[in-house]
């Protein structure tokens, strides 16, 4: 994909580091909790469609989201995300069709990071693919993509004995994030989180709501829960609710899109539109580890051979700014001489590092660790090096 | 939210409180509420001129860039420095952390910009829609 270099604007004509992936659609959509967000003053912006928090000045602001998510615990509306479920005696099979990772891995109960693929091998989407039931997975996708996402997996599945479901709209999906969140769910469910590891996914009440999914996931590089309740207004903000009341001794607070990107850019999470699009295969996103060339067969396999043999052109990498500035998304990237050698995906301050830090296109004899480039900012090349990624890595647990 | 009686206002979100020719600009509070965590602040070096309307620096929160407009035109006598390792100074009081000093050109130039009432009124209807 292409990006547009983002001009600065005049104050408050404010370019969001949070561009939309699609056209946006002409009715904003609001989850459940819209409301409970819109009560807390959250600040509100346009996000691949929907009306979203993108930070609450109540609770201080990006950097105290994020910083609460890395030390303590915070929590997120996450209901713009989708949900596809495939169930039948073909599930597996079309799953290992549609995706990049190996479904055949999982046990019941268990999840995987994996990506939807173009026959091109380039991205449809990157997903989490849960193992619910002997034969029942459940696809959590983004929201910018999810009608393309329905419709491309049901176009896909079609040879397969599975039923396709989109339940995008059935769940309250919120995201209980940092190492505090175990501590803050186990008061308010009956099941025994201790026993969940991570990507493993469990069913428990939930504030008195029975049978809930519980996922040990999430998208801040961080350990957390997902959980997914069901989408009417009031059980979401009593849910919503009892979760900021029950955190209250971890010191919770509730966390826009803001923090969710400031916090997935440190660990290196990959953002639909920015890291990975419909121009990007796997090998130069980097994400080889959770694509199973060892499967025979799924979409985009093929082109992916092919991309391997004839070899990777660009990498995506990890910046770290070495002067005054902040790359942004869609700055250019320079070699020493001034010459245009790739872009920017995503780019900010890092508030739990300090740093000012990107991820970066750039052709595959500038991607070694320690490599110095530039980053055009206002006209002016300022240097920047590249780094070892995840740029944050969460402490390992004894 | 208060502003000072004595400075004047622009459109987009400056302040300036002149003393004769001699003139502090900034930002205001509701433009750092608006931004969010000030976190890079880039302004023009001693000595340099600058341009009513025309931009004369960046200010960036987390999730946003946005160029700074000159209220009046100038050459830059002083840049507050402690704005390039402490930019939440302006997040913690807008209206006395200053970006930069000016000998103004022609002080008459304030005269097009609003008063704290008028601007008052401006971000009140901003802010509404």
């Amino acid at each position: 994909m292409s990006f547009i270099i983002p001009a600065a604007q005049p104050l408050l004509l404010i370019e969001e580091n949070l561009p939309a992936v699609e056209a946006p659609t002409p009715t904003v959509r609001k989850t459940a909790l819209n409301p409970v967000h819109r009560q807390m003053g959250a600040k509100m912006v346009e996000f691949n469609g929907w009306d979203m928090p993108v930070e609450y000045p109540s609770a201080g602001g990006i950097i105290a989201e994020h910083n609460a998510v890395r030390n303590g615990v915070g929590i997120f509306d996450v209901s713009h995300m989708g949900d596809i479920r495939l169930a039948g005696p073909g599930a597996l099979a079309a799953v290992q069709h549609i995706s990049m990772n190996d479904a055949s891995r999982l046990a019941i109960g268990q999840a995987q990071y994996s990506a939807l693929l173009y026959p091109q091998g380039t991205f449809v989407d990157d997903v989490i693919v849960h193992r619910l039931g002997e034969n029942e997975y459940l696809l959590v996708i983004n929201a910018g993509t999810r009608e393309k996402d329905f419709n491309w997996v049901r176009d896909n599945t079609h040879d397969f004995d599975c039923r396709v479901e989109n339940l995008s709209d059935d769940f309250t999906q919120i995201a209980i994030q940092g190492p505090k969140g175990v501590n803050l769910l186990q008061k308010l469910t009956d099941a025994t989180l201790s026993a969940v590891k991570f990507y493993w996914v469990t069913r428990g009440t939930v504030c008195g709501l029975k049978n809930i999914l519980i996922a040990r996931t999430g998208y801040t590089a961080e350990d957390g829960f997902e959980i997914y309740v069901p989408a009417d207004e009031a059980t979401s903000a009593m849910v919503w609710n009892n979760v900021l009341e029950a955190g209250k001794e971890f010191g919770v607070v509730p966390c826009g899109l803001g923090a969710r990107n400031t916090l997935r850019l440190e660990g290196k999470l990959p953002l639909y539109g920015h890291e990975i699009s419909d121009a990007i295969n796997v090998w130069e996103a980097g994400l080889d580890r959770f694509c199973k060339m060892e499967k025979p067969e799924f979409v985009g396999r093929d082109a992916l051979e092919k991309a391997k043999v004839s070899g990777v052109k660009r990498l995506l990498v990890g910046v770290e700014m070495m002067e005054r500035g902040i790359a942004r998304d869609g700055y250019r990237v320079l070699d020493n001489g001034g010459r245009e050698i790739g872009y920017v995906t995503s780019g900010s301050y890092a508030p739990f590092l300090k740093k000012n830090i990107a991820l970066a296109y750039v052709p595959i004899e500038f991607a070694n660790l320690g490599t110095e480039i530039k980053i055009e900012i206002r006209g002016q090349g300022v240097k920047a090096q590249v780094v070892p990624t995840p740029f944050y890595k969460r402490p390992k647990k004894q | 939210m208060s502003y000072p009686t004595d400075y004047k206002y622009t459109k987009e979100h400056e302040w300036i409180k002149a003393d004769g020719k001699n003139a502090t600009i900034g930002i205001t509070v509701y433009a750092q509420e608006s931004l969010g965590d000030i976190v890079f602040v880039e302004l023009p070096k001693v000595g340099s001129e600058i341009t009513a309307g025309k931009t004369f620096g960046t200010v960036e929160s987390v999730k946003a860039v946005s160029d700074l407009f000159a209220p009046a035109s100038g050459t830059v006598t002083e840049v507050n420095g402690e704005l390039a390792t402490a930019p939440e100074k302006i997040n913690q009081d807008a209206h006395s952390a200053w970006l930069i000093k000016v000998a103004l050109k022609d002080p008459g130039e304030l005269n097009a910009l609003l008063a704290a009432a008028d601007y008052e009124k401006f971000v009140a209807e901003e802010a509404g829609h």
